[in-house]
This record gives structure tokens, sequence and C-alpha cells, in this order.
């Protein structure tokens, strides 16, 4: 019984004292937290238009989770995904007027290749880097980040900038290019049966196929996999071009489903939430599709709770931190009882 | 100032913070603890630098409380990396993440949305005589109190690696069960560095702003943690190194803040180039990504065990 009460305690350490956090720094800013938690669950679950937010805001969330979820499967740490993003939008921008050109449901197919491409390529080089100049990827990936950012920044001021060349943002897309709207008035469109379907092919890939094996065995001993014939650094580019690629289409859902327009901080760190819906969903696309949920009415909330209560949106990512670091705790806390089993276990035989 | 004296004071100004993250990095990577949040450590210490600073008035105070923050963010992380041995890229991935919430949040509670808030200013020490020399004097010797901390940290961390205690510590680094045989206590010196690492990230947040501005703005650290990392790697997890190796990178900031105070106007092959004020943006980004393509692999990979959980077997 005292186990089981520890044990409880353990789990609920973290979010407990994230809780109590949040609570203090909205009382800190003389805000009503009763409120604000109040708005944050209205916004996110109150009524279909809510409902509708949450979703458009888990679908850049889940495509992009997807995506590092096959990268840290592998054993690539791409925390870069936040950078793929705006490549992959960039790309979709910048060839928004050929692609504009192409009959409707072609159009969209089109736009989410090119993202796929650029994203994949932009992913490719760290991995790249890695496997041959041994640069290690949590740290290339964050620099291309910074770089794909001041691109997007250049972009839009400059050669991609709308045609009256007053405003720092793009030309809306052709229409070609937008996702249509599932359920008007609300803002649900079809990115996110995309990104659902993107769920399911995710898992058929990781857990059906001999190519998502091999990634997986990668990731799980890079040595056992290279003495079993794999070629591991085929696996390991091809499972960045991938996240690249599944980051790239995130980006290029966003711009076509919601925004329209591309412009600076186009991104509210996507690519950074991703990788936390993708942890907490246990690197698993089943948990990835409800992590991400949970994510996306996270920030729709938060939407909902700054404009009503008066509490910055910035609060979500102290939310996210908290709950990557209880994973964390908890993954190594599994670790030390099946450890310690199999200690006893030894002892006894 | 002449031009040069004021690009190599610029570029000792801006290696700083870079130096100070770097070489509490090194103890800690040297220990075997690999820290990515020390991104987020700084920008913890650049926040409650600012805070206690605005607070109180002093730009001491501010200082010992980045120090004071940046030693209780060490104690979390060390608490659940070394204590619970969870995966350390995952548990910094994830105060990076928190700590651009909580200074975030923190700050405009505190502050406002439109704040114009300062800090008062840590102001440049002179060194008496010293600062009097040609040259030397105004770029080494006319500088804020950290500069010089920066000097004699590289060396007491220098001499500290080389001593039996650093001698342990750097066993914990390349053989854990060796140094736990040897009858080191591993968990408590992993523990130990990486907090004195975290105060070392507490402090460089606090230079920047402090000494360097006396502003706090949203996630302002914008990756120089990341850099810090890469300096490590260059300077070969050595405390002289890494201070050369932060020089470098200093010196491409300094570079960026040049070009764009010209109008960013350049003559190249006598053809006169506008580069965009992004792309000056992104060149200390670029040069980090440069200098680690050309170097890291040539580079034995670091400490034996850096980023392996240490469980004492029975």
């Amino acid at each position: 019984m005292r186990e089981r009460t520890r044990e409880l305690a353990g789990t609920l350490v973290f979010p407990l004292a994230g809780l109590a956090l949040i609570t203090g720094i909205i009382l800190l800013g003389g805000k009503s937290p009763v409120q604000g938690f109040a708005a944050l669950i209205s916004g996110s679950l109150g009524g279909a238009f809510a409902l509708a937010e949450t979703a458009i805001r888990a679908c850049p969330l889940l495509l992009a989770g997807l995506g590092v979820t096959i990268a840290f499967r592998a054993g690539a740490w791409n925390i870069g995904t936040e950078g793929q993003i705006y490549v992959g939008a960039l790309a979709v921008v910048a060839l928004a007027p050929a692609l504009g050109m192409l009959p409707a449901p072609l159009a969209v197919p089109a736009g989410l290749l090119v993202a796929a491409v650029a994203g994949g390529v932009w992913a490719w080089v760290p991995a790249f880097l890695r496997t041959r100049r041994g640069v290690q990827e949590v740290i290339s990936t964050i620099m291309l980040n910074f770089v794909a950012i001041q691109l997007v920044s250049w972009c839009v001021h400059g050669p991609l900038k709308e045609s009256t060349g007053q405003f720092p943002y793009s030309n809306e897309i052709p229409a070609a290019l937008m996702l249509p709207r599932l359920l008007p008035p609300t803002r649900l469109h079809l990115g996110v049966v995309f990104a659902l379907a993107a769920a399911a092919a995710v898992w058929v890939f990781l857990f059906r196929t001999v190519r998502g094996f091999q990634l997986r065995a990668v990731g799980a001993s890079p040595e056992a996999a290279l003495h079993a014939g794999i070629r591991t650094e085929r696996s390991v580019w091809s499972a960045m071009a991938i996240s690249g690629a599944l980051a790239g289409i995130a980006g290029a859902v966003q711009l076509m489903g919601v925004s329209h327009i591309l412009f600076e901080k186009f991104s509210p760190g996507y690519g950074y939430t991703a990788i936390a819906a993708a942890l907490l969903g246990g690197l698993h696309p089943v948990g990835i599709t409800l992590s991400s949920g949970l994510l996306g009415a996270l920030e729709a909330g938060a939407s909902a709770m700054q404009r009503e209560a008066g509490v910055s949106t910035v609060i979500v990512y102290l939310v996210q931190g908290v709950i990557i670091l209880s994973v964390a705790h908890q993954a190594a806390r599994r670790r030390a009882v099946t450890e310690a089993i199999r200690q006893r276990g030894a002892q006894e035989v | 100032m002449t031009g040069l004296e004021e690009f190599l004071s610029g570029t000792i100004r801006l290696s700083a913070p870079l130096i100070l993250a770097a070489l509490g990095e090194i103890v800690s990577q040297r220990s075997g603890v690999i820290n990515i949040s020390i991104e987020g450590m700084m920008l913890g210490g650049a926040f409650a630098g600012f805070a206690a600073g605005a607070a109180t008035g002093s730009a001491g105070a501010g200082l010992l409380a980045a120090a004071a923050a940046g030693a209780l963010f060490g104690c979390v992380f060390a608490f659940i990396c070394v204590v619970r041995n969870a995966d350390q890229i995952v548990a910094g991935m994830g105060i990076n993440i928190a700590m651009i919430g909580l200074t975030g949040a923190l700050f405009r509670a505190i502050f406002g949305m439109e704040s114009l808030a300062t800090a008062p200013r840590l102001e440049d020490y002179p060194i008496p005589v010293l600062s009097g020399l040609p040259v030397v004097g105004k770029v080494f010797f006319t500088q804020s109190v950290l500069v010089y901390a920066c000097g004699a940290l590289a060396l007491g961390i220098w001499f500290f690696l080389r001593s039996p205690q650093g001698l342990g510590l750097r066993a914990c680094g390349v053989r854990p069960e060796a140094a736990d045989a040897a009858g080191v206590r591993v968990g408590l010196t992993r523990f130990a560095a990486v907090v004195f690492g975290g105060t070392m990230a507490g402090i460089a947040g606090a230079y920047l702003t402090l000494a360097q501005t006396s502003s706090f703005a949203e996630n302002m650290t914008s990756g120089r943690g990341f850099i810090a990392l890469a300096v490590v790697i260059f300077g070969r997890w050595h405390p002289i190194g890494a201070v050369l190796a932060a020089l470098i990178f200093g010196g491409a900031n300094e570079a960026q803040f040049w070009f764009q105070a010209r109008g960013s106007q350049a003559m190249i092959a006598g053809i006169h180039v506008h580069i965009p004020y992004q792309a000056l943006l992104a060149l200390p980004y670029v040069v980090t990504l440069a200098v680690l393509t050309v170097f890291a692999g040539s580079y034995r990979r670091g400490p034996r065990a850096l980023g392996k959980p240490y469980v004492r077997s029975r």
C-alpha cells in the first residue's frame, strides 16, 4: 500500500508542481486563476467552435509530432521541426503561382509534396553532417531553425512581399491551394483528415515494414543493428528526411488550411510543441494522436485565456516543459523498477 | 577608441556569456552529464538577474539572484538526470521549453506587456594602471568584472581538472564504474558538476541583462546556450580551448553588428552588394554550423560516458 502511495506521489509531483507554479504566476499578474482556468476549458472544449479550434491546432502538432517520432525512434534528435515547418510553408508560397495553375484536386497534393521535399532536405542536412562529419544533430538542427526563420523573414520582406509592397507578408495563396473547410462556419479543414491518415501511415511504416523495423533497431542499438547488417547511415538519413518531410507538410497544412499567407513568426513554436506531443504520446502514433489533441486543446484554451482573463499564452510552454520533464522522470522510474525486478530475479537464480 | 580596438573589445564582450556558459558545461560534461538545457538556464538567469536587479536597484544583487536561480535549475536537472537517471537530452529539452514559458509569463505578469523596465547596469571596471596601456588596455582591461571572471575561472577550472579531485570528476565521465570502485562518489560528483554548470549558465544569462543591456526580452538568449555547446566541442572540452573557441563566435557576432552599423553595404570584387539584415542575423548560426562541420568529426568525441546514466550494479 505504501508502495502504491509513493508511486502515485511520484507520478503527480511534476504536474502538481506545474499547476501550483502556473496558479502562482496568474496571481502574481493580478488575475483570477479560476477565471483563467474556466476560459482555458471553455475555449478548447466548450462547443463546436472551440472543438474545431482545438482540432486545427492539433493538426500541425500531430503531423510534426509524427515526424519527431520517426527521428527519435531512429536515435536522431531532430529538434529542428520548427525550421522544417517554416521551410515547408516557404516552399509552397514560393511556388504558389505555378501550383495555383493546376486544377484544385492536383494543386493540394502537389503543394504537400513540395513542402515535404523542402522539409525533408532541410532535415537531411543535419543527418548528413552527423554521419559524415560527426556534428551532433541536437546543435545543428537548432542552428538551422534560426537560419530558416531568418530566411522566411528575408523572403516576406523581399522577394515574396505582397504585391502592393507595403506589408511584410506574402500574397494570399491561390484558391486552388486552399484546403476546403469541413464544417463551415468553423475553421475545421481537410488537413485534419490528412493528419489522421499520416498517423495511420506512420504506424504501418514503423511496426509493419522492414524499413520501419530497421529504423527502430538503429535507434535501440546502433552497434547491434550494424552487426545485423543494417545500413545504419541510410536509416538515419531516411529517418531524418521523413521526419523533416512530415514537419514540412505540417507547415504546408497550416498555410493552406488556416493562415493562407506566410509571415514572420508564422509558427508560434509548433515545432517545439510537437516534441512535447511526441514524448507525451510515448513515441507511438496512437499516443501522439491523443497527446496532440490534448496540447491542441491547451493552445486553443490558452488563446481564450489570454483574451478573457489576460493571462499570456507563453505560459503554455511552461506546461509543455513540465510535461516533458515528468515523462522523462516517469520513463526512468519504470526502467529502475524493471531493473530492480531483473536483479532480484538474478539473485534468486 | 580606434576601429580595431572597438572590434576586439566588442568581440570580448560578446564572447563572455559564451565563455561563462561553456566553462560550466565543460565541468558538467567532463563528469559525464550532457546538459543541453544551458540555453534555458541562461534564460532563467537572465530573467532572475533582471528582476532582482530592477527590484533592488543593485546589479550585484541581480548577479547573485541569477547565480542562485542557475544553481536551482541545476539541482532540478541533476535530480531528474543524476538521481533518477532520466534521459539527459529529453530532460534538457523539457527545461529549455519550460524556461521560455516560465520567464515569459513571469515577465509579463510582473512588468506588464509594454514594459520599458530597466535593471541597473553592471558598469565596466577599468583595472588601474593596466587599463592605461595602449590597445591592450582598452581591449582587455576596460571590461565588466564578469569578463575578468572568465579569465580567472578558465585558469581555475584548468587547474582543478588537473587536481586529484578533478581527476576523480574526469573519471566519472570516462569510466564511472572504475571511479566508483576507486572510491569516487559518482552520483555526488555529477550532481555537484551539474549544479556548477547551472550556476555558470545563470551568471552567463545575467551578463546579457545586466552587463550587455539593462533590459529583458522574451526568449532573449536566442540559441546562445546551444552555441555554447558548440564552443565546448570546438574547444575540445578544455577550458582554455573553450575561451579561444568562444572568441571566434564572439568575433562573428561582432562582425554582424559591424556590418549592420555600416548600412550593410559591402564591396565584393568591386561590385556594391546589399546584404539583407536577416543574413547578418543568421551569421552566428551559420558560423556555428560551419565550424562544427569542419572540426567536430576530427576531434575525439568527448568523454566516453557522456550522456550515459550511471546505475551501480549490485
